[in-house]
């Protein structure tokens, strides 16, 4: 250290060359997970109501005797199911869009850090926190009973998981990245109600009307309910249908929210 | 004294150039052609009052937006498509924070520390401008001139070949400001390019090599301060206690130039009996002030306020962009 180094002003002197890639989306990935455990109502949403959901729920036969099996058989899938709707929908939207509007996403896109790596590490944090709420949710369901069927598929499951994922998060990101982040919290939180209803996950679709069973089949949630509960064996049936929905919904979300993003 | 001098970026070339920058929002036109230059190593004051485009043309030279028409050229680079290789080279202080609320400014450093290999210390930087005893405080409780403070260290933290400060010091108390014009009169006097924006016409005299004045999408002066200034035009402007008469002018100039200036003569200028002596040859010098004094004193008139010389670059400004902008650059202070 020569004795200029002790007069050279802080910031200035030979630039500094940028991170790799990987180094850059792995501090974002866990500065989103830093910032994630500090919101308590997205810990509320993402974490307590769909344990809570399934272990209330599993103390009842909402099914009115149509379907066999033990209530947690079918609570399990559903409350996986809204679990993703949550985390990859509900918590991403509104994290998002408040950081739209305080432009924190501006400033990160001004940075070094780059527009992949941010993307990247969002789809990481909703990742390792899906990949929490599962495990929770499998031990909880474990504890009350569940095991899995004859027909499980652990691909099937994690098929249904990738889509449900993506297409939730493709329409988290449409509503944060279009609308103010004040409709955008009221939107989703409406939205995940919705879901908890027509999502085939406290009812099943068979005890709604038709018309509106018939609606709900289409959408992802009751898709990805639909999937889940085969996958995990609590449901005898081919799961064609709603992998094809799902699939359908993650394209033209995910599509439709990279095209109409704004940052500002 | 040390005998290895740091070695500040080459002095020499252009570090950013704006060509006939043209930009509109559907059919209001926010740059109408916009052409400036910042030397490399110089601190260009941008200036404007609100809505003249200023912080349209700092996010076209940024990458954020792009221009309809003309050139921008950042570091010999084009922000709208070379902006991966660009952003590490520059460092960004925008006017609103962009930081989460439920950061701290030691994790916000560290975080943004992270996108460079070699970057400056975080912790030094987080003490360099006084955070270090609000380092865990969450940003939402920090004061307006803590998040400014956060965000130029935040900009410092790649070592930046330019630096782009936008209203660096809003929102601060005077002894923050201070700190932060020195501060950035540092990073001037050790090789960094500065393009500043400002309504803090005091910074700007004391820190800007050149100044450009943008009003309604165009560059309506560019120069040194002291260019802008029209310094050396050599004038008297004093305020008395009481108004001069009609018939008062001339006498009062032959007095104060002791009659041997024929283009002097005194103007109103300005309400509550300002004055100006203006059409003098040579600049005022004591005598001048002297007579003047008397001259008022025989008439029991007292010299409120009197200054000598050019006119402040507030002045000028207010001159340039009209009284209309001059309330609005009031209210905004």
């Amino acid at each position: 250290m020569s004795a200029a180094q002790g007069t050279r002003p802080l910031g200035t002197g030979a630039p500094a060359r940028p991170a790799s890639w990987i180094a850059k989306a792995l501090a974002l990935t866990l500065n989103e997970l830093r910032l994630a455990m500090r919101r308590g109502e997205s810990l509320l949403i993402t974490f307590v109501i769909p344990a809570g959901v399934l272990l209330v729920f599993s103390g009842f036969d909402m099914s009115g005797g149509t379907t066999g099996g033990k209530p947690v058989d079918r609570m399990l899938p559903g409350s996986m199911s809204l679990a993703v709707i949550a985390a990859a929908m509900v918590s991403l939207a509104i994290a998002t869009g408040f950081e739209r509007s305080y432009g924190v996403i501006k400033r990160l896109g001004g940075s070094p850090a780059g527009t992949s790596a941010l993307v990247a590490s969002k789809t990481a944090a909703v990742v390792v926190v899906e990949a929490v709420q599962m495990v929770l949710l499998v031990l909880i369901g474990g504890a009350l009973g569940w095991s899995a069927g004859p027909g499980a598929s652990v691909l099937l499951v994690a098929a249904g998981l990738v889509l449900g994922t993506v297409a939730f998060a493709g329409f988290g990101l449409l509503m944060a990245g279009t609308l103010r982040a004040e409709a955008t919290l009221a939107l989703a939180n409406l939205l995940f109600l919705l879901a908890l209803v027509l999502g085939g996950i406290v009812l099943p679709l068979d005890r709604l009307p038709a018309s509106v069973a018939a609606a709900s089949s289409v959408l992802p949630p009751a898709a990805l309910t639909h999937v889940l509960s085969i996958g995990l064996g609590g449901a005898i049936g081919d799961a064609t249908e709603p992998i094809v929905v799902l699939a359908f919904w993650a394209v033209v979300l995910a599509g439709l929210a990279a095209r109409k993003f704004r940052w500002d | 004294m040390s005998t290895a001098a740091p070695s500040p970026t080459p002095v020499d070339g252009v570090a950013v150039r704006a060509r006939d920058v043209r930009k509109s929002y559907g059919a209001r036109s926010i740059l109408a052609g916009v052409s400036f230059e910042v030397q490399r190593g110089e601190l260009l004051a941008l200036l404007g009052p609100n809505g003249a485009g200023k912080t349209t043309t700092v996010e076209i030279l940024e990458g954020y937006r792009r221009a309809d028409g003309g050139s921008v050229s950042v570091l010999g680079l084009d922000p709208a498509k070379d902006g991966g290789a660009l952003r590490p080279r520059i460092g960004l202080m925008l006017q609103e924070g962009g930081i989460d609320n439920r950061s701290t400014p030691r994790e916000v450093l560290r975080l943004y520390a992270r996108f460079y290999r070699d970057p400056e210390d975080p912790d030094g930087l987080l003490e360099a401008v006084d955070l270090g005893r609000a380092a865990s405080t969450r940003y939402r409780r920090l004061s307006g001139g803590e998040r400014q403070r956060l965000s130029l260290a935040v900009a410092l933290l790649g070592r930046p070949e330019l630096l782009v400060l936008d209203e660096p010091t809003a929102g601060m108390d005077p002894a923050a400001k201070q700190a932060t014009r020195e501060r950035i009169a540092g990073l001037r006097a050790a090789g960094t390019t500065i393009l500043l924006t400002t309504h803090e016409l005091g910074d700007v005299e004391r820190l800007a090599d050149h100044v450009a004045v943008l009003d309604r999408g165009r560059i309506v002066a560019y120069g040194t301060p002291a260019e802008l200034t029209g310094a050396g035009a050599p004038r008297v402007r004093f305020r008395l206690s009481g108004a001069l008469t009609d018939g008062d002018g001339l006498g009062l100039v032959a007095a104060a130039t002791g009659g041997v200036v024929p283009t002097a003569r005194v103007t109103a200028a300005g309400a509550g009996n300002q004055y100006e002596l203006e059409g003098l040859e040579d600049a005022p010098d004591p005598t001048l002030v002297a007579r003047l004094a008397a001259w008022c004193a025989e008439r029991g008139l007292l010299i409120t306020e009197l200054r000598l010389g050019a006119a402040s670059l507030e002045e000028r400004y207010l001159e340039l962009v009209g009284a209309e902008a001059a309330a609005e650059a009031e209210g905004a202070a």
